[in-house]
């Protein structure tokens, strides 16, 4: 087995801008304020996934899980250390982020196919598919800012759940679909996984995280501060007191919603 | 239907090497992927002209406009049409290169602010914009090139080729350099979208420091000639790539030398037989100096961009 992705001593710094006209820099410069503050969102943070493993990536709000995503999926650079990944990333983040709202679905399809990596045949073999799965019927050739949020979001995931990729990155609550396409997303999601392909996925949805990684990273305060199994690290976040758990109701519907950490 | 790709694909990712997921390829990165630019490059003129009536036409209105002002001022106001022989044609190859030169720097400082929202979210070459804005503008020069074709061919303009010759050495200086300077600004403009009102104010200046409204000859033959801003003058990139547009389209329609010709005139048809002072001294060596000048401003620029690129995710 190969590793999929590996970060070595990855750290993202951001700063923070208190001034931002040169006329309150000076001023702040004078009265011997501090200009700016850097801190660190990712720190120091290593460690390896070997191709197909499937790992939950779990941490309270701002403890720097986007930001490591990001790295991952090249978005942001680390300021030290290095993030190494094989082969192709797509996956379930900012879906719908590059469409256009003035290009039509079909479009903006082909647009945000090629940025995920993919060539105008493969688009054109798979555009059937995604046009099925997104199901956005005669919209298809209307400008994307006229669709509804949701219809605008499962476009965004259909293409990006088709893309052939060797490591699928997942992280976006699924607020927006209703529960016929929730099921077909988590339908499909399980077909990644047996597929082989790395799976990283963020999520504060313990049962959801239990249910499709075998391996959970922890991250507080941009440190990584647990890598194991999965019960004992939803146990180090604190997440399985069921207490705390809104949508742990024993129904069989919020199952659905409970796998795809619905519970915001 | 994707599973049976799946054995092949295994076995191809153990040759895959693991690389850092952050790209920063650069400009090789862009072409490298021809098929995103394109669809950008489609998508950033489908998008500028969406509710519009006139759509493409409007890229010919400011040129066209500035076209005629400058006609009636400068050439009947002031009187260029009568030391100038075909003055619009001077003034018009002038315009087309300027206009080219404008739009790419304007439009691709703007670029990536523009497309921030995926610049934020997905990993591509970021080069892609202001690369893509540069070709939107020569798609958009393209037609002007014809219209100033065709306005030569009416008043006499004939091949020759060492015009043509000049002409795309003209072009190739404001496409390389445009884009150089088009990818730090753009970088640049990200942090302080001072830059973007920088480049307007710059752009004031590009009218009145190439030889447009004016002759070259007037400056060549003037008192100026002898000092140093003569030098600083030729030193300009824009203004060799305007003198050798109009060595293209100028210069051929100028009026062979007979009895009745006037004093600018071409010798037994001959446009080579024009050089200084309507021209400067080595203008083809001037325009290589220029366009390797530009090549390595462009290295220079992309240098400073993949420096800053990674932090535009978060400034944006």
């Amino acid at each position: 087995m190969a590793a999929s992705i590996v970060a070595d001593h990855a750290t993202k710094k951001f700063t923070m801008r208190y001034h931002r006209t040169i006329k309150q820099i000076t001023i702040a410069a004078m009265r011997r304020q501090q200009i700016s503050d850097t801190f660190d969102a990712v720190k120091d943070v290593s460690f390896t996934i070997e191709q197909g493993e499937s790992v939950g990536l779990m941490g309270l709000n701002g403890s720097g899980k986007s930001t490591l995503l990001k790295l991952i999926s090249g978005v942001m650079k680390p300021d030290s250390g290095q993030v190494l990944t094989r082969g192709r990333i797509a996956g379930l983040i900012a879906t719908g982020a590059g469409f256009h709202p003035q290009l039509t679905g079909r479009d903006n399809v082909f647009l945000n196919a090629a940025i995920l990596g993919m060539s105008e045949a493969e688009t054109r073999r798979k555009f059937d598919q995604i046009v099925e799965f997104a199901d956005i019927g005669r919209f298809l050739d209307t400008p994307v800012g006229h669709y509804s949020s949701g219809m605008f979001s499962r476009l965004g995931f259909a293409v990006a759940v088709h893309t052939d990729c060797d490591i699928f990155l997942v992280d976006e609550v699924l607020a927006v679909g209703d529960r016929p396409f929730k099921r077909k997303c988590v339908a499909r999601m399980d077909e990644i996984r047996a597929e082989g392909r790395t799976m990283f996925y963020v999520s504060h949805a313990p049962a959801s995280v239990r249910k499709m990684c075998d391996r959970v990273l922890i991250l507080e305060k941009g440190a990584l501060g647990y890598d194991g199994p999965v019960d004992e690290g939803i146990r180090y976040l604190g997440y399985d007191d069921d207490g705390d758990d809104v949508n742990s109701e024993e129904s069989e519907e919020s199952e659905v919603d409970e796998e795809l950490g619905a519970d915001v | 239907m994707t599973t049976h790709l799946e054995p092949a694909r295994a076995v191809q990712l153990e040759d895959v090497p693991l690389r850092p997921s952050f790209s920063g390829g650069g400009l090789l990165d862009v072409f490298r992927r021809h098929y995103l630019l394109k669809l950008i490059v489609q998508k950033e003129i489908q998008a500028r002209y969406q509710g519009s009536l006139l759509g493409l036409m409007w890229s010919y209105v400011q040129p066209l406009v500035r076209f005629c002002m400058y006609f009636f001022v400068i050439g009947l106001v002031l009187g260029l049409h009568k030391s100038v022989p075909n003055f619009a044609i001077h003034m018009f190859s002038a315009i087309v290169g300027v206009h080219f030169f404008t739009e790419t720097f304007s439009s691709g400082t703007r670029s990536i602010v523009r497309n921030k929202a995926i610049v934020r979210k997905m990993a591509m070459p970021r080069e892609m914009f202001p690369v893509a804005s540069v070709i939107v503008s020569a798609i958009h020069t393209f037609p002007q090139l014809l219209i100033l074709l065709v306005g030569a061919i009416a008043v006499g303009w004939q091949p020759d080729l060492q015009g043509i010759y000049a002409g795309v050495l003209g072009l190739a200086i404001i496409t390389v350099l445009g884009t150089a300077l088009a990818l730090l600004f753009a970088s640049m403009n990200v942090f302080f979208k001072d830059f973007q009102n920088i480049v307007s104010t710059l752009m004031i200046f590009t009218h009145w420091v190439v030889p447009m409204i004016y002759p070259f000859s007037k400056l060549a033959t003037s008192g100026i000639r002898t000092t140093v801003f003569f030098g600083i003058y030729l030193a300009n990139p824009l203004t060799i790539s305007v003198l050798l547009l109009q060595r293209a389209f100028w210069v051929p329609s100028l009026p062979t030398c007979g009895r009745h010709a006037p004093k600018i005139c071409l010798q037994g048809g001959d446009p080579s037989t024009i050089g200084f002072p309507h021209l400067p001294h080595h203008l083809f060596l001037l325009g290589w100096v220029m366009l390797a000048a530009s090549f390595v401003v462009l290295v220079l620029c992309q240098v400073a961009f993949s420096r800053l690129e990674g932090r535009f995710a978060e400034r944006l």
